[in-house]
C-alpha cells in the first residue's frame, strides 16, 4: 500500500527522519512506535504531505507520491488526523464531516446560482452520509453542538469519522488514544477494528498506549532516532534488545536484565 | 424645544452622513478581514486597491460619459464598476502570483507579510498617480439629490430641511447588496464554506481536500470586488484623491479591528462605530442644542468636540483603546 523509502527529513542540522525504510501492507492495522523524538509525527507530516522530504521517495500503490500536496494526497485516499485534534471550531459536528468531501458541485460558483436544485439534492445526500457517520461512531446526540464545545476523546472521534466521509484507502492517526479515556479509547478502538474489517481502510496508528497498539496492531514498527529499528507482532518487538535499549537507554536496560535475572 | 427640528438637523447632518461613511467603511473593512481571515495578514495595499479599482472604474465612467451611455438618475460609475472589479481582480491575482506566492510557499510569517503588503502598497500607489495624477477628480453624475432640503422643508414646513444626496442613497443600498451577496456567499455555498473552513483552520481544511489555491484566489476576487464597491462610493460620495484613499486605510483598519479581525459582522459594526464616532466627534452641535434647550441656555460655542482636521485622531483613539481593553475586538475575532 505504501513504501518508503530511505525518506530524510533535516530541519536544519538535526535529522527528524534519518533513512526511515518501510512498508505498510494493505489491509493491515500497523502501529508505529517510538520513544519521544523519534521521528514518528514527522514521518506522517512527510508522507501526508505537509513537508517536504529532504531525500527519499513515498510511494503509494506503486505511485511516485512524495511530496504531493495534502490536498491532492485527499484525492487519493490518503487521510491523516493530529495528534492533538483539529476541528473547524466555529461549525458544527455535523458541518465538520459535511466539509470532507471536496468538490462538491456547489464550489462552482454557477452551480450554486443556476442549479440549485441539483446542488441541494447533494447536500442532503451529504447529510445524511454524515448522519450515518455519526450513528457509527456513536455520536449522533452530538451533530448539532458546536465542534468547539465538544470533549478531546470526541473530537478525535470526529477526525476518525471524517475520513469516513469519503472512501479512504488509508488513514494515518496519530496518537488518536492521547488524553482520551478508557471507554472511549474502546470506542476509537472498536470503530477502527471495523472500517478496517468492513470498509478494508488500512490504518498507521502512531500510539503511546501499548495496550491499545497490542489489541489493535499487527505488525508494528518501531522508529527510534529517525531510523525504523525494528519490526514484527506486538510481541516480538517487546522482547527485541535494540527496542528496549531504545526506550530505556544501555544502562536501565542492564538493570532490568538484572533484575529479570536474580527475580 | 423643538425635537422635530432637532431630530431632522441630527438626521441631516451626523445620521445620514454617517451610515453612508459607514457603509463605505464596512465595505473596505471587509475587504481588510476577509484576507486576515483567510490569507493570515494585514494588508496594508487595502487602501491603494481601492484606489486603483475607483481609478479604473473612473476612466470607464469618463469613457462611457464620452459616448453617450448615461444610467438616469443615476451615476454613470455603477455601470462601470464591474469593470474596476475585474481589473482590480486581475491585478490582485497577478500581484499573488508574482509576490505572495513565494513567500506563502515559504510560510513566511505574518509580519514578514504584512512588509511585503507595503511594498505593494507603493507600487499601486505609483500606478495610480502615474495614470490618473494626484489631483482631485469627480465623477459623480446623475441626479445630484434624491430629496434636497427646499424640497423636505415645502414638504414638512419644518425650518430645518433634510437632504439626501442620491450618491448616499446609492452607497447605502449598494453596500447593503454587497454585504447580503457576501454573506450568503459565505453562509451557503461550497467555496464560501471552504473559505470559512480555511480560516478556521488550515491544516485541517487541506487535510479534507480543500484545494487551497483555489480558496486563495476566491479570496482576492472577493477582496477586489469589496475594495472597488468601497472605492467608488466613497469617491462618488466625497470624491476621488489617491492621497486620501492612502488615508482611509487607517479608518478602515480600525473598523477592522475594532470589530474583530477576521470576522465579517465584526468589519460592519466596526465600519459603523468609526463612522459615526468620527462624524458625531467632529459635528458642531450648537444647532441641535439650540432647537432642544431653551433660549436661556442656548450655548455660546459650536459645541464641537474636535475639528475636522483632527477626524483620524478620532480612528486612532478608538484602535488603541480596542487593543488595549479588548484586543480581540467586539466580535470575538483573531487577536492582533
Amino acid at each position: 500500500m505504501i513504501v518508503v523509502e530511505n525518506l530524510h527529513k533535516h530541519f536544519g542540522g538535526f535529522h527528524a527522519v534519518d533513512g526511515a525504510s518501510l512498508e505498510i501492507r494493505k489491509g493491515s492495522i500497523t502501529g508505529l512506535i517510538g520513544p519521544n523524538g523519534a521521528g514518528k509525527t514527522t514521518l506522517f507530516n512527510v508522507i501526508a504531505g505537509r513537508y517536504q522530504p529532504t531525500s527519499g521517495r513515498v510511494l503509494m500503490a506503486g505511485e511516485d507520491i512524495t511530496g504531493l500536496p495534502p490536498h491532492e494526497l485527499f484525492g487519493k485516499g490518503l487521510l491523516r488526523t493530529f495528534q492533538i485534534a483539529h476541528e473547524f471550531g466555529s461549525m458544527t459536528v455535523r458541518e465538520n464531516l459535511m466539509m470532507v468531501p471536496a468538490l462538491q458541485s456547489g464550489e462552482r460558483l454557477w452551480n450554486a446560482w443556476f442549479r440549485r436544485g441539483a446542488v441541494a439534492a447533494e447536500e442532503a445526500r451529504i447529510r445524511d452520509k454524515a448522519d450515518e457517520v455519526l450513528e457509527f461512531l456513536t455520536i449522533s446526540h452530538l451533530a448539532d453542538q458546536k465542534a468547539s464545545q465538544i470533549s478531546g476523546g470526541q473530537k478525535k472521534l470526529l477526525e476518525l469519522g471524517r475520513t469516513m466521509m469519503v472512501d479512504a484507502k488509508i488513514v494515518f492517526l496519530d496518537e488518536v488514544g492521547a488524553g482520551v479515556n478508557r471507554t472511549l479509547l474502546n470506542t476509537i478502538g472498536d470503530a477502527i477494528v471495523r472500517l478496517n474489517q468492513e470498509r478494508g481502510y488500512t490504518f498507521c496508528v502512531i500510539e503511546h498506549d501499548m495496550d491499545f497498539i497490542a489489541r489493535l496492531c499487527d505488525p508494528v514498527i518501531v522508529m527510534a532516532e529517525g531510523k525504523v529499528l525494528a519490526q514484527g507482532t506486538v510481541d516480538e518487538v517487546k522482547n527485541d534488545e535494540r527496542v528496549i535499549e531504545a526506550y530505556l537507554g544501555t544502562g536501565l536496560k542492564n538493570k532490568v536484565k538484572e533484575e529479570a535475572a536474580h527475580g | 424645544m423643538d425635537i422635530l427640528n432637532a431630530l431632522v438637523a441630527f438626521l441631516n447632518f451626523v445620521f445620514i452622513p454617517g451610515l453612508a461613511y459607514g457603509s463605505q467603511l464596512a465595505l473596505g473593512a471587509l475587504g481588510v478581514t476577509l484576507i486576515y481571515g483567510i490569507l493570515r495578514f494585514s494588508n496594508f495595499a487595502h487602501g491603494d486597491t481601492m484606489a486603483f479599482g475607483t481609478m479604473v472604474t473612473i476612466l470607464v465612467t469618463w469613457w462611457f460619459q464620452s459616448i453617450g451611455i448615461g444610467f438616469g438618475p443615476l451615476p454613470t460609475a455603477l455601470l462601470a464598476l464591474p469593470f474596476g472589479i475585474a481589473a482590480t481582480a486581475a491585478l490582485l491575482l497577478l500581484t499573488d502570483r508574482a509576490v505572495y506566492r513565494f513567500y506563502r510557499k515559504q510560510k513566511a510569517a505574518p509580519t514578514i507579510l504584512v512588509i511585503v503588503s507595503l511594498g505593494v502598497m507603493f507600487v499601486m500607489n505609483g500606478i495610480v498617480r502615474l495614470i490618473i495624477g494626484v489631483e482631485d477628480q469627480s465623477f459623480a453624475d446623475g441626479a445630484r439629490f434624491l430629496i434636497t432640503a427646499g424640497d423636505f422643508k415645502t414638504m414638512t414646513g419644518l425650518t430645518e430641511g433634510l437632504a439626501i444626496k442620491t450618491t448616499q442613497a446609492v452607497t447605502v443600498v449598494t453596500a447593503g447588496l454587497t454585504v447580503a451577496f457576501l454573506f450568503w456567499f459565505l453562509q451557503k455555498t461550497r467555496t464560501g464554506k471552504s473559505m470559512r473552513a480555511f480560516s478556521d483552520n488550515e491544516d485541517l481544511a487541506l487535510l479534507s481536500g480543500i484545494n487551497p489555491d483555489r480558496v486563495v484566489q476566491v479570496t482576492w476576487i472577493l477582496a477586489a470586488a469589496m475594495a472597488t464597491i468601497a472605492g467608488v462610493l466613497y469617491g462618488l460620495d466625497k470624491s476621488f484623491k489617491p492621497f486620501t484613499y492612502f488615508q482611509l486605510l487607517l479608518p478602515i483598519f480600525a473598523a477592522a479591528i475594532v470589530g474583530g479581525l477576521g470576522s465579517p459582522l465584526g468589519a460592519i459594526a466596526g465600519g459603523f462605530v468609526i463612522a459615526f464616532s468620527e462624524v458625531m466627534v467632529t459635528y458642531a452641535w450648537k444647532k441641535v442644542a439650540t432647537y432642544l434647550l431653551p433660549d436661556s441656555m442656548a450655548p455660546d460655542g459650536l459645541l464641537q468636540l474636535m475639528s475636522t482636521d483632527y477626524k483620524f485622531a478620532v480612528s486612532f483613539s478608538i484602535l488603541i483603546l480596542v487593543l488595549i481593553f479588548m484586543p480581540t475586538g467586539l466580535f470575538k475575532g483573531k487577536s492582533v
